[in-house]
Parts: structure tokens; C-alpha cells; sequence
């Protein structure tokens, strides 16, 4: 791709040019390949245009070059008929484009309050203004409703979803005419992306030109005015929202018709029990929570952020260790409460957790070395040398099985996508062959076209007689998924729900049973 | 399958590639020196250099492998005194046999390291604070211990450091180099080594896979130790005395060492054999200043701009093979 404008773009003229926010013409980034390719788009006044698109479709590369992160290879960009280059965040910054990136950056041990305002703190020689910058800070949050968030609290003490939604609010606090949107929603409950949305509309409605991605294809079709959807690299179609079903985006997205094709759920639960969680208790965080989990069942365990279920599998999982309770396994009589992982890992669990890159992966080490990780006995001879062709010939095999798309099993992981990613810590468990698998948040940062593969495997897994725990966040994937959902709601159970019976009604409506109580 | 797995181990460049410059890194050292100085490239130089060294390459391979569990070894140098203090005390003060001597001067290094591990890790504290406590206690066990007073040992032991017949290596260097190749492998094919990278890469995604790490991240610590008492006994067969005071600042060479070789501070990254490369790199780099006659001061100078090169192209190096390994999957 050569840096040639097409003939449109001579004829542009600067009138034309201003009719629009944000105007961006044949943007090309190389980098061996080309991964955004020739893409144009226009943004106005007060209009939410989604990008939609796979992984590696170029979305976030989009979104990086408008946001000054990245400089594209070709093609040209104005804002309000000004051209715009900008060199780095900052410039982009003082040009009115704010982004708010699908990873967290807030700091961990500045406070709430610092973070909001970082880089702009309130001071007089250097010496920062506490009380303006509190008043600055609360205002900020309560613009947007967040006044549940204490400025003092260290933002590492935030849960994920308070933490994006600080991340938001920050943005939005300074001067915005352009906001990029990177997966807002992928960590935020229902109540926290409707509370997003309400907002969202409302600096729409004050003539902000937002660039919304998403995965969720519902929350495009009720939130976007325009939808553009991009495979590899390419633009394939742009059009109102409004004509646009997600059938159409999705076989935009994939090329694939069958994606989206009703899926027949099949229960593979069996009569025994495999798995009983008597009474695990966290202090103050979690009741002392009782349920039994069959052989060949996937059980569903659903909740708002900050409901503990996420402290609900550590607990089980002895990564923290319970303050009450025990579970007991099928085949041993022996209640048991783990005080570490290598104990409930002894016991066959095995636990996929929220965060890849923090807890689940090596991330700069290959698939084969994260694959074997907790096998490592069974490729080593008495004197524990490692038998390499075995151990690369073991990975191979799960990476086949689970199709995680890599030159070889000694490709690094960090240059895999979100959802490979996340095949390797399943296969992980796999070559451990263990019983109980706890998913934490198993598609988050996965991509919509990559959740079929990881449902299908919760499928082949419960046929094999495993016991799968599920926490999400998103509703949908655990109707879709589970024999069963369990509600935990302020640190208890406030429902369970068969799925012969459920309603998602009846199941939001327990969300909230433990908070109004 | 099998045919597979081989290709890409030979497809490792970066490995491939991190030897090569190291190699041309001394190359052009003794090229440089040679120009300089008539009397440095000589056949007789390079033994001269290497059966200096064997004490520093074995502290060094230790702390590769702490550097590689994500901690740092600062009390080496103090170690290396104690052992050789107690070797110096057993023999001259206790007439001990020189063999009986240095199996208490490796298990009391061993068990300095043993605590110290046993303390960072068991206690989470950062084993930089904890090995600077031991920095200073085994320091301070080694005056205690000799009265601040040098021993003279004599000439029965220096056999160990004497060049050997024919090849003119001391038997002292070969076994440093047996243990620079023991441990590569080590590290390279056996679980241990497997677990240490693990464990540096990211130590709470081993936990949650259900390895318990507080055994082998002590473990490291203990050989650490360890190798600190086989270098006294080197240096102590060298001399042949020994001194309380020293080793002083032999961390830090340590440290330079393995960092020249490549080896990433933040833990995860490290290779022995280009950890042996680096302490070549210095001691070639010491030797040949000391012959051009280059003053104290040029001599640290240079010294501490090479080590900062060296950890600025690799920077580099691992960028450039980053970003051909993304490009790679698309």
C-alpha cells in the first residue's frame, strides 16, 4: 500500500471536510502485513458510530492511530475540517480526542480522587490542592452517578468494574469532543452499563462524536446511531444502525452465516454428585455458601460485580483461604478446606481465573511451557530431566484439539490474541485432566467469533463428565451454557434457577435480592 | 512431529543470535587491546585471564539463577569472606585438613543462603532488603571470626588454582566452567529450571497452577550460598590466605555480569552460559586496561559505560524479536 491519495481525497475540499467531527480517509497501518487497510470513516456532531469486527480486524489498531498512539502507515485525518496529526496521546488530547482503552490504566496506589484528575491536579507551586481536587474529583463522579466510590480509596482496591467505570469518568472530565470507547462494558454489570449508556446519550445529545467498540452486537444495535464493520483490516460495510441486524454484522464480522444459528442446549448432567461446597465462607465478603455440583453439570454462578463470586471460586480454590466451610469431592469422604492451589489442583480442581495476564499466563513464556505448567511430573524422569519432544508433542496435540491459532506451540503467548490466550490456560487443566473446572469470567476480552469455540469446549468437557462452575458477568452466556444458575447477591445466595424453569426476569430480580434486604 | 519440534529448535534464533554477539563483543576486545598493547594477545594471556576468574563465575552463575527467580543476591560477597574465613580459621587455628575445611565452609555458605531464603520468601519480604542484612551479618561473622586478622594458608592447597599441564588451565576454572554447563542445563531441561523461569515470569500464575513455589525459590537461594563457598575455596587455594575483607563489591560485579549476558532484572530472562560470557567480558575488558596502563578512574569508567551498553542493545535485540514474533501470527 502506497501512501497515493485516491482521487475522492484530492477532490475534498475543506468545506466538505468540516461538515464532520471527525473525518478519516484511506487510513493504512503496516506493520509485516497490513493490519488496517485503506479504511474511511466519518464521525459527526453528536453521533455514536460502533465499530464492530473479530479479533485482529484492526479495531483497536483504529482506534490507537485516531487516539495519536500509533501513526498510520497512509492516509490523512481532519477534525472540524482542520487536517489532524497527531503525534502522540497528548497532542490528540488537546485536540479533544479522549480514549478509553479495553485495558485498566488507572495507578494502583493513587487514590480514587488522584487518579481522576492525574496530570492535572489542582496546585499552587507544586504543591497539590486537596480540597480542589476533591471537589473536582466528586464532581467528575457525580456527573455520572458513581457516589458509592469514596475519593480516598486507592484504586487498586477498586473491583474491575469500578475501576473501568473511573476510567470513563476521567476521560469524560476533560475537554471531549472525540471519545474512542474500547470495550467499555466487557468488566461492567447490566446496572453499571445501563448507568453508562444513560450517560453516553446524554453528552451524544451535548454533540460529543463517540467511536463505540464492542463485542456485545445488543448493546451496538441499542446504543449506536451508525455501525461500521471491519474484517481483516478492511472495511466491509458501514450503515445506520437502525437497518442493521446483528445476523448481518456478524456475517459481516466472519465471512460465517452459522455462527449466530440457534444453539440447542444438550445436558450432559449425570445423577452423582461430584462436587459439594458445604458452608465456604469469606469474612465480610462472602456467607457461608452451601450448593452441589453434578458430575457432567455446568453450573452457572451469576451476580453483579462485587456480589463475591469471584471470592466465592478463590475460596473454594484455596487461593485465599475460607474463613468457614469445606467441600467435599466425589471419592473422598474427607471434607476438605484447601489453604493452597496446589492442594485443590492435588484434588483434580482446577480454576481459570478472571485476569490472564496477572494469575493465569506466562505471558512472555511460550504455549508449550504455559500448557505443561501444571504437569510438569509427567514429562520429567526420575532425575527430573524433561522429555522436550514429549512435552512439544502433548502441547501440539491440545493445541489442535482446542484450534488455538499459533505458528508453533513455541510461539510466545503474548502475541496471541485474548481468545487463543485463553485456550491455552484451558488447556492447561486439560493435559492435568482435572474434574471440577471454576471459570472465572471465561470470554472476557475474547471476541465474539472466539466464545463459540470456548462454549463448545464447555460442552465437550460437560459430556466428559466434567463439573464446570461458571461466573460471568454477561447473562446470556450462562442461559446459554448451564443446566443451572446459582445468584449470589451482596455475599449470598439469593436464587437458584433450573433451566427448565428460569426467567431472566426472575434472575435479574435476585441480583439485586441481598442489596435491598 | 519429531522433525517439527527440532526445526524449532533450531528456528531459536534470539538464543542463537544473544552467543553470537556475545562472542563478537570479546572479539573486538582483544582486537582493541591487541592494537593497543603488544604484550596483551599473546597465547599465554587467555589461561592468565581465566584461572583468575573461576570464583567470579561460579558467585556469577548463582545469581543468574536468583536474577532469574525474580529476586537479587546482594550478600555474595560478604559469603565468599565468611567461607574463606572459615576455611583460614579451621586450618591455621584448628588444624583441620584442608578437604574437612571446605565442607564447612560450603555448608555454612549454604545455610547463610538457606536463611535467607527461607526468611524473603516465608516472610515475603524482598529478598534486597533481606541479603543486605546478610550482607552485613556474614561480614561481620568473618571479622568475629578471625579477628579481622589474615590467615596464611601456604602452599598446600594452591594445587587447585596452579595451571594444569598441557592445556594451562587451573583445575579451579575447569570446574567453574563443569558448573556453568551443569547449571545452563539445569535450567534448560529439567523441571527445576523450568519452575525458576516460571516463577520469575509470574509467580502468582504458578501458584494458581498449582506448584507450590516457597521450595524451589529457596532452593535457589540455598545454591546461591552455596556457590558463594565453593568460590571462597577457589579464591582461597588462589591467594593461598585468607582475608575477611574479601570480595568486597563482588555483588556488583556479579550483577554486571549477568546483566551484560542478558539476564532481565525483573526476572523470567536469563541464560549461565552468556552470564560466563559476561564475566569474560569483564575481566578481559579489567586485564587489558590494566595493561595499556589505563588509570583507576578510565579503568571504572569505561567499565560502567560497557555494562550500560550492553543492557541498552539488548533492549534493542529484544524488541526487534518481539515485534518479528507478532508479526508472525498475522
Amino acid at each position: 500500500m502506497t501512501s497515493v491519495p485516491d482521487r475522492q481525497t484530492i477532490a475534498c475540499t475543506v468545506d466538505e471536510a468540516s461538515s464532520h467531527l471527525l473525518r478519516c480517509d484511506s487510513l493504512t497501518k503496516r506493520y509485516a502485513v497490513n493490519v488496517l487497510e485503506d479504511v474511511s470513516l466519518e464521525l459527526s456532531h453528536g453521533e455514536i458510530h460502533a465499530i464492530v469486527g473479530a479479533n485482529g480486524a484492526g479495531k483497536s489498531t483504529f482506534c490507537k492511530i485516531v487516539s495519536g498512539l500509533v501513526r498510520p502507515t497512509s492516509g490523512t485525518m481532519w477534525i472540524r475540517g482542520t487536517e489532524y496529526r497527531p503525534a502522540n496521546k497528548r497532542h490528540a488530547e488537546t485536540a479533544g480526542v479522549q480514549i478509553v482503552q479495553q485495558e485498566l490504566n488507572l495507578i494502583g496506589n493513587l487514590t480514587v480522587a488522584e487518579n481522576l484528575l492525574f496530570g492535572r491536579f489542582p496546585h499552587r507551586w507544586g504543591r497539590i490542592h486537596r480540597g480542589e481536587l476533591h471537589r473536582r474529583a466528586r464532581l467528575a463522579l457525580d456527573r455520572f452517578g458513581l457516589d458509592e466510590i469514596s475519593l480516598d480509596t486507592p484504586a487498586r482496591r477498586l473491583g474491575v468494574g469500578q475501576q473501568q467505570m473511573v476510567e470513563i469518568a476521567t476521560a469524560l472530565d476533560r475537554d471531549c469532543r472525540v471519545l474512542i470507547l474500547d470495550e467499555p462494558t466487557a468488566a461492567l454489570t447490566h446496572r453499571e452499563t445501563d448507568r453508562l449508556f444513560i450517560w453516553l446519550r446524554k453528552l451524544r445529545d451535548q454533540g460529543v462524536g463517540m467511536i463505540y467498540i464492542s463485542h456485545r452486537l445488543e448493546e451496538v444495535i441499542e446504543l449506536a446511531d451508525r455501525v461500521t464493520v471491519l474484517r481483516d483490516g478492511k472495511k466491509v460495510l458501514s450503515r445506520e444502525a437502525s437497518c442493521l441486524s446483528a445476523d448481518e454484522m456478524v456475517r459481516g464480522m466472519t465471512g460465517d452465516d452459522t455462527l449466530f444459528a440457534h444453539h440447542d442446549f444438550v445436558s450432559h448432567c449425570q445423577s452423582n454428585v461430584r462436587f459439594r461446597v458445604q458452608g465456604i465462607g469469606q469474612r465480610s465478603v462472602l456467607h457461608p455458601t452451601s450448593f452441589d455440583v453434578h458430575a457432567g453439570e455446568r453450573l452457572g454462578v451469576a451476580g453483579l460485580i462485587g456480589s463475591g463470586r469471584t471470592e466465592l471460586l478463590r475460596a473454594i480454590f484455596g487461593a485465599d483461604v475460607a474463613d468457614s466451610g469445606h467441600v467435599v469431592l466425589d471419592g473422598d469422604p474427607r471434607p476438605r478446606r484447601f489453604r493452597t492451589p496446589s492442594q485443590a489442583v492435588a484434588a483434580g480442581l482446577a480454576m481459570v481465573t478472571e485476569d490472564r495476564k496477572q494469575s493465569g499466563l506466562l505471558l512472555s513464556q511460550s504455549v508449550m511451557v504455559n500448557a505443561t505448567l501444571a504437569t510438569m511430573s509427567e514429562f520429567r524422569s526420575a532425575v527430573g530431566i524433561i522429555d522436550h519432544a514429549d512435552e512439544w508433542a502433548a502441547s501440539t496435540r491440545y493445541r489442535d484439539q482446542l484450534a488455538i491459532r499459533c505458528r508453533d506451540v513455541g510461539q510466545s503467548c503474548d502475541t496471541l490474541s485474548g481468545g487463543n490466550q485463553q485456550k491455552v490456560v484451558i488447556a492447561k487443566w486439560l493435559l492435568r485432566d482435572a474434574k471440577v473446572f471454576l471459570f472465572d469470567e471465561p470470554t472476557r476480552g475474547v471476541d465474539i467469533a472466539a466464545t463459540r469455540p470456548i462454549y463448545a469446549l464447555f460442552d465437550e468437557l460437560a459430556q466428559a463428565g466434567k463439573s464446570l462452575v461458571i461466573v460471568s458477568s454477561d447473562l446470556d452466556e450462562l442461559l446459554r451454557n448451564c443446566d443451572r444458575i446459582l445468584v449470589l447477591s451482596a455475599g449470598r445466595v439469593t436464587g437458584e434457577f433450573h433451566r427448565d424453569t428460569w426467567s431472566r426476569e426472575s434472575i435479574m430480580q435476585a441480583f439485586f435480592a441481598g442489596y435491598t434486604e | 512431529m519429531g522433525i517439527e519440534f527440532v526445526r524449532a529448535r533450531l528456528d531459536d534464533r534470539g538464543a542463537l543470535v544473544q552467543y553470537m554477539g556475545m562472542v563478537g563483543v570479546l572479539i573486538m576486545l582483544v582486537a582493541i587491546f591487541s592494537s593497543l598493547s603488544e604484550h596483551f594477545f599473546r597465547p599465554q594471556t587467555i589461561p592468565l585471564i581465566l584461572n583468575q576468574i573461576p570464583d567470579l563465575i561460579v558467585i556469577a552463575v548463582g545469581m543468574t539463577l536468583v536474577l532469574i527467580i525474580g529476586g537479587i543476591d546482594l550478600s555474595v560477597g560478604s559469603l565468599l569472606a565468611l567461607g574463606s574465613a572459615v576455611i583460614g580459621v579451621l586450618m591455621v587455628d584448628h588444624g583441620w585438613s584442608f578437604v574437612s575445611a571446605s565442607v564447612v565452609c560450603l555448608l555454612t555458605a549454604g545455610a547463610c543462603g538457606l536463611t535467607s531464603g527461607m526468611i524473603s520468601v516465608g516472610a515475603k519480604v524482598p529478598s534486597f532488603i533481606v541479603t543486605l542484612g546478610m550482607l552485613e551479618i556474614s561480614r561481620g561473622i568473618a571479622y568475629w571470626l578471625t579477628d579481622s586478622q589474615q590467615k596464611y594458608i601456604g602452599s598446600s592447597v594452591e594445587s587447585l588454582s596452579l595451571p594444569l599441564p598441557v592445556i594451562g588451565l587451573s583445575s579451579a576454572f575447569l570446574v567453574a566452567f563443569s558448573v556453568v554447563l551443569v547449571t545452563q542445563w539445569v535450567l534448560t531441561r529439567t523441571v527445576f529450571g523450568r519452575y525458576c523461569i516460571a516463577i520469575g515470569t509470574n509467580v502468582e500464575a504458578v501458584r494458581m497452577s498449582g506448584v507450590n513455589t516457597f521450595p524451589y525459590r529457596v532452593a535457589v537461594f540455598t545454591v546461591s550460598g552455596l556457590l558463594c563457598g565453593l568460590a571462597a575455596i577457589m579464591r582461597t587455594t588462589l591467594l593461598p590466605s585468607t582475608d575477611p575483607e574479601t570480595g568486597v563489591g563482588m555483588e556488583l560485579a556479579a550483577i554486571a555480569a549477568c546483566v551484560i549476558g542478558g539476564t532481565s532484572l525483573m526476572g523470567g530472562r536469563g541464560s549461565v552460559i552468556n552470564t560466563f560470557f559476561g564475566v569474560l567480558i569483564i575481566s578481559v575488558l579489567q586485564t587489558g586496561l590494566a595493561q595499556v596502563g589505563a588509570a583507576e578512574g578510565t579503568k571504572r569508567i569505561i567499565t560502567g559505560t560497557v555494562i550500560i551498553v550492553a543492557v541498552i542493545l539488548d533492549a534493542i535485540r529484544g524488541r526487534w524479536f518481539a515485534g518479528e514474533g507478532r508479526t508472525l501470527e498475522s
